[in-house]
């Protein structure tokens, strides 16, 4: 009897201090039946990168308000490959500028969202990337 | 049959008995998930099992668990002993969905490779969480780890299957307002091999000490206690304050020494034997059920159920109907 269920991680990185937009994601995810890792504030990416290895998840998604989001990308993504992890999508959101979306996205990043992105809009989105994470590994696989 | 599952020569057991942290980390999922992969894993995995110390820790939620193995499991480390966590969260019944949220509590075991974190949703299916748990803690302690934390919300069922799979159990309790204790709850007590007073910085923390003393002392005199005829051990009492590692140390002095007093008594075989006794009979009734009904002709079980409604047979005389259908020619 195979059960599988989104396992998503939900980790603010960065020094600023609210996770009000994070849990509100958190909260949004864990009701549309996924089960959501939420680590908190002031992840570092190798606390990022450690998190996804021990709970195996599906998809990440990260919180970012400080706009540091285009340093913090590429260290979590190269720490993520590191740990044979390279095929597991990251989704960003936060005050993140349309500018910065394209270079995200050319960095690994499978998707980002600005400030007032609806939360079906990212539940969506990161139903979306489990499932295609799961066609190119299916369940069972070793 | 006496041997393994034949898909068992299909895994490849070394990664995870050489501790791969990635092996372990998608096996568990497997195991979650209870695919067929998983069941070949735990086959090859079970000789490899029966090493780690078992540590059960439940209580009702915003006692401080997760600050109290994040505080215990320091300790572990600091005596060279390597440690994994499974921390489980409720699935929320509505929606299916669970926010696990105790490695908030436990950063500072981040970045230590002695250390194993994995947070489980409960699931909500009856028993189901115990089966999944024991698995998990199969393939956990095959992977090498000295001591094995399984953290659980005290609520209905759940506690008490903990205590079922863990060697030593931790009861957390934590002051509320004046004398009460925050999550005392009948029978919780009986499953404690320690009884933790955690927040102990807090407000009303000695008469929920005294509270604690006192429910102890009244279900002694209520119940023949369960170390009858042995060297009883009587759960001490600890107070701790886990945001400042207070009463840590003695915490896991007083855990050793439950080990100890297990291995000196052999109550340790006897739980051994008690749990594995539980399990395979469990599994046995699944089993059994599933074998039973892929015999019946299609539709025979529901037909049952309707002439149950209808008043037609009892459910006993059900069981005996479906079992004589079911016997082969
Ligand atoms: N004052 C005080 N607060 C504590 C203590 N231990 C934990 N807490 C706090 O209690 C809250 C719940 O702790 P947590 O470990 O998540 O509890 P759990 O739900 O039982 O796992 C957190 O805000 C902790 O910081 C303690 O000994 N004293
Ligand atoms: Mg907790």
């Amino acid at each position: 009897m195979d059960q599988r269920k989104i396992r998503v991680l939900v980790a603010k990185p960065g020094l600023d201090g609210h996770d009000r937009g994070a849990k509100v994601i958190a909260r949004a995810l864990r009701d549309a039946g996924m089960d959501v890792i939420y680590t908190g504030l002031r992840q570092t990416p190798e606390m990022i990168a450690e998190a996804a290895l021990q709970e195996d998840v599906d998809v990440i998604g990260l919180s970012i308000l400080s706009g540091a989001h285009l340093a913090l990308a590429p260290r979590i993504l190269e720490l993520l490959r590191a740990n044979g992890q390279g095929d597991v999508p990251v989704l960003i959101g936060g005050i993140i500028p349309d500018d910065d979306v394209p270079p995200l996205k050319a960095l690994g990043i499978a998707d980002a969202f600005g400030p007032g992105t609806s939360t079906e809009t990212v539940v969506a989105a990161v139903q979306a990337a489990a499932r295609r994470k799961w066609q190119a590994d299916p369940p069972g696989a070793g | 049959m006496t041997t393994p599952s034949p898909s068992a020569a299909a895994f490849d057991p070394a990664p995870i008995l050489a501790g791969d942290r990635r092996a372990v980390a998608r096996l568990l999922t497997q195991v979650e998930n209870g695919s067929p992969l998983a069941e070949a894993a735990l086959a090859a995995l079970f000789p490899h099992t029966g090493r780690a110390h078992l540590i059960g820790v439940t209580g009702a939620p915003g006692t401080g668990k997760s600050s109290l193995v994040n505080e215990l499991a320091k300790t572990y480390r600091r005596q060279n002993r390597t440690v994994a966590v499974v921390a489980v969260d409720p699935t929320s019944p509505f929606t299916g969905g669970a926010i696990l949220g105790d490695r908030i509590r436990m950063r500072d075991l981040a970045g230590d490779a002695g250390v194993f974190i994995r947070s489980m949703a409960s699931r909500g299916a009856l028993g189901g969480l115990a089966r999944a748990t024991a698995d998990v803690v199969k393939v956990l302690d095959a992977a090498g780890f000295d001591k094995l934390i399984i953290e659980t919300v005290g609520a209905g069922q759940s506690e008490v299957d903990i205590a079922q799979t863990a060697h030593t159990t931790l009861v957390v309790e934590a002051p509320g307002l004046g004398d009460e204790v925050q999550g005392i709850k009948a029978g919780i007590l009986e499953i404690a091999d320690v009884l933790v007073l955690n927040k102990a910085d807090q407000p009303g923390a000695e008469g929920a000490q005294r509270a604690l003393r006192a429910s102890q002392e009244i279900g002694r005199a209520a119940g023949p206690h369960p170390t009858a005829g042995r060297a009883a051990w009587l759960p001490p009492i600890l107070p701790t304050v886990a945001v400042q590692g207070q009463g840590v140390a003695e915490l896991a002095e007083a855990i050793d020494r439950h080990r100890a007093y297990l291995r000196e008594t052999g109550l340790d075989r006897e739980r051994e034997r008690a749990r594995l006794t539980a399990e395979l009979e469990g599994r046995l009734r699944e089993a059994l059920l599933a074998h039973l009904l892929a015999r019946l002709d299609s539709g025979q079980f529901r037909q049952t159920v309707d002439k149950l409604m209808r008043r037609a047979v009892d459910p006993a005389g059900a069981v005996a109907q479906l079992l004589d259908a079911a016997r082969p020619a």
